[in-house]
């Protein structure tokens, strides 16, 4: 099973009656493993994706204030959104166990930074665990639900990219337990605690850590307890796992000491004095942000990300392991390398409507600013029509800003931000919200293909049904935009290419004299099984010998079904990858992209 | 004889997003278990599917770390022949490489095992099957080699009904596509 897969079974199979999050690589699969169990078990009792982090976390949160063990699960970016809820819950505390899944992307693969989650926990004053495999995660689970609720407080689980898309085999999810017994208590000197009593909490969540770091339970270990020197290697996560296997390999198992740290904050102090006691030097490894290192606080022998041999950016492979580990030990040779090989860039899906609307953005607004966000659509950048992406709903409100920068200027840039239907429901409507207010000068452009693509087309309030598939009601994006008081806002599929084109150059002229326009570019996502049958026949295209190699279409369309004739600048299709949704038949500026008659 | 009885097993499956390198390393994945072989793998998800390059690890024996490193892969299956400058390193010397192109490649050194399976995927009315031809054929070609596949055609055919998710219908397509590649790879020696 998937690492994200063994922590929805090890949270089910311990009790989790409540479970929600926002999708987010690599979290995504945590939410969905719960809704099986629940489509295929009945539990947990209730299990959704919410509209943000930090909406989920918040409803989350009230499940476990009701004794229920609940869970809430995100991206480390997502964490961001949530940390408003997350701080001020740490002081308060649970009465059910409280587990906050965080899944960090060092490299990054597939996010805006390589933040480190066990940071916010060490900012929140909330424990945080760190599995190194799919099978640890899962038994992590369990513990975090126990700590959670011995000690009152939420617990951090923080997974990597390379435990949440790790396969392992592991037994099926258990039969989950009896729920606890449910029932909201009054307390609001805790619940709804004021800056005066927050004091007294935040005396009592100091003392929590405190006692936290001597549990037993979560001390660091020792693997290979034989071994003895005056050099040691702590490691955490699955930086543990490379390191395990490459000391075994390099034939140190039994001459250098190795600890796996499980509970990187707050980190055992009896640990500390005895790493410290016992050996001259300590290798520190984990990923991404030196957070053991700092709490060990020994210059002199501590060695790792603080004095630059171990790397402060980027993943740790295992290969980078190896030559730190090599070094440490004083061992020659070098670990074997990868050569840096450019890989091909990802590019939106042949027949993606995005494509469309992105060339149909440019040819409205050929000098326009660009902002935009974050889904499969920042891929439009190939296009050349995203000049921003910030974080998630800023295309909106720098949309905004720099309509202000700009706005004294004799001739005023055009400004179209691009958001996607999700995005839009996740952050975009407080700043569309503020837009309308401020009056300001710009077109929207809500890309809505129904559905939260880049992460694997899961559900929106617009979509009218939930994680298990069940019935849901419908937020409509149209009353959503004319409620926060938008004057212009026209629905349109941008397939119909010209007409589409149209109506955007429409909206920005209203947009330069009166305010802000929103063209809602409505079609469904090819990859999303929900969607049902077209209505379109496919439309097979062929280019003539009216091709003059001239690149436009590649250039400006970027169609992955456009390809070059081997050793030529002609163009052909790719029957392969073309997807018939025939809009590349109105890019050609000779006309050498035609329809094929389906008669001949 | 295929490498079951192997203490331990590192293949890498490499591509590009839409190409179906995450079922194969399933595939992979379910029939070393059915052996009850401890087994680790690695994806890629997100921005990198769409299109970009995709690679997988499979582990198979007495791993903790879910990643192969450069210059310990026992063999690479290569679904995208433009990948292979890129990837390479991943192979130990005397690896084994088998790569889906149809002309003259560069196997830089290494034992190989070539064919057009997007030619043949197309001859079976299935465009998007080449993933499954090529693993029919590594599976009838490295048959008998030194450190081959940690399972036989058979282990992915029971696979490919009960643990790879396909209802029967694509089921019995994905074991068509995989005879279309094994018998090539009979021919082929």
């Amino acid at each position: 099973m998937l690492g994200n897969e063994a922590i929805a079974a090890g949270l089910v199979e311990n009790g989790c009656a409540m479970a929600t999050s926002y999708p987010g690589t690599p979290a995504s699969e945590i939410l969905a493993g719960i809704a099986r169990l629940k489509i295929d078990t009945g539990r947990p009792r209730h299990v959704q994706w919410a509209v943000n982090e930090k909406v989920a976390f918040e409803i989350a949160y009230a499940g476990c204030m009701s004794g229920l063990r609940t869970a809430v699960s995100m991206k480390q970016v997502g964490l961001n959104v949530a940390s408003d809820p997350l701080m001020s819950a740490a002081y308060m505390g649970v009465r059910g166990g409280f587990v906050v899944i965080s899944a960090d992307d060092p490299g990054p693969h597939s996010s805006q930074t390589e933040q480190d989650s066990r940071l916010m926990a060490m900012l929140a004053k909330i424990p945080v665990l760190d599995p190194d495999s799919p099978a640890q995660a899962r038994q992590m689970a369990k513990l975090a639900y126990e700590i959670s609720e011995a000690y009152e407080i939420p617990v951090m689980l923080r997974p990597t990219t390379r435990v949440c898309h790790a396969r392992q085999d592991l037994p099926p999810a258990g039969v989950p337990a009896e729920d606890a017994e449910v029932g909201f208590k009054k307390d609001p000197g805790r619940w709804a605690a004021t800056p005066k009593f927050r004091l007294q909490l935040h005396r009592a969540l100091e003392e929590k850590l405190d006692a936290l770091s001597a549990d037993p339970r979560t001390a660091p270990r020792q693997l290979n307890p034989d071994a003895a020197g005056l050099r040691a290697v702590v490691a955490s996560g699955v930086a543990a796992a490379h390191g395990r296997e490459i000391i075994q390999d390099l034939g140190l198992w039994g001459s250098l000491p190795f600890y796996q740290v499980l509970q990187p904050f707050p980190l055992h102090r009896s640990f500390i004095d005895e790493i410290l006691g016992k050996y001259a030097e300590v290798l520190v490894i984990e990923e991404t942000t030196g957070v053991i290192e700092m709490q060990i606080a020994d210059r002199r022998r501590v060695r790792g990300k603080q004095d630059g041999r171990v790397p402060s950016v980027g993943e740790l492979h295992p290969e980078t392991v190896e030559s730190v580990i090599r070094a440490f030990a004083g061992l020659p040779g070098q670990a074997a390398k990868m050569p840096t090989v450019p890989g091909r860039r990802p590019t939106l899906c042949a027949g993606c409507p995005h494509r469309a609307s992105f060339y149909a953005v440019k040819k409205a607004a050929p000098r326009g600013i660009y902002t935009s966000d974050i889904g499969c659509y920042t891929l439009g950048l190939n296009l050349g029509a995203v000049d921003t992406v910030l974080c998630m709903g800023a295309a909106i409100s720098q949309a905004a800003g720099f309509y202000q920068a700009h706005r004294h200027l004799t001739t005023r840039p055009d400004i179209v931000a691009t958001i996607g239907d999700s995005t839009f429901f996740h952050a975009g409507v407080p700043a569309l919200i503020d837009a309308v207010a401020q009056q300001v000068r710009f077109v929207l452009v809500i890309l809505d293909n129904r559905t939260t693509a880049m992460t694997g087309n899961q559900p929106t309030p617009a979509t009218g049904v939930g994680a298990c598939d069940e019935p849901l009601s419908v937020v409509d994006i149209e009353g959503l935009v004319a409620g926060c008081g938008v004057k212009f806002c026209r629905t349109a599929d941008p397939y119909e290419l010209e007409p589409f084109i149209a109506l955007l150059k429409e909206a920005v002229s209203f947009s330069r004299e009166q305010g802000p326009a929103v063209v809602i570019a409505r079609h469904p996502c090819l990859l999303d099984r929900r969607r049902g049958p077209s209505e379109r026949e496919p439309v097979q295209v062929v280019v003539t010998d009216e091709c003059d190699g001239c690149g436009y279409c590649l250039k400006h369309f970027e169609c992955p079904a456009l390809v070059q004739v081997k050793g030529e600048e002609r163009v052909r299709i790719d029957p392969g990858i073309c997807s018939g949704c025939g809009v590349c038949l109105s890019i050609c500026r000779n006309h050498a992209i035609v329809a094929v008659d389906p008669g001949k | 004889m295929t490498n079951i009885e192997a203490k331990r097993s590192q293949i890498v499956i490499s591509g590009v997003g839409g190409q179906g390198v995450l079922f194969v390393t399933r595939l992979l994945a379910e029939a070393a278990i059915r052996h009850r072989r401890p087994v680790l793998t690695s994806e890629t998800h997100g921005m990198a599917q769409r299109g970009g390059t995709v690679i997988s690890h499979l582990k198979v024996g007495d791993f903790a770390s879910p990643l192969i490193r450069p210059g310990a892969a026992d063999g690479m299956l290569v679904l995208k022949e433009e990948n292979i400058a890129a990837h390479r390193g991943f192979l130990r010397p005397g690896g084994w490489m088998v790569v889906n192109a149809g002309g003259a490649i560069d196997a830089a050194g290494f034992v190989c095992g070539q064919i057009d399976a997007d030619d043949i995927a197309r001859q079976i009315g299935q465009p998007k099957a080449a993933n499954v031809i090529l693993l029919g054929f590594a599976l009838a070609r490295l048959d008998g080699g030194s450190v081959g596949l940690p399972c036989s055609r058979r282990d992915i055919e029971k696979a490919i009904e009960s643990g790879s998710g396909l209802d029967k219908k694509r089921a019995a397509a994905a074991t068509a596509a995989l005879d279309a590649g094994f018998s090539r790879g009979l021919a082929a020696s």
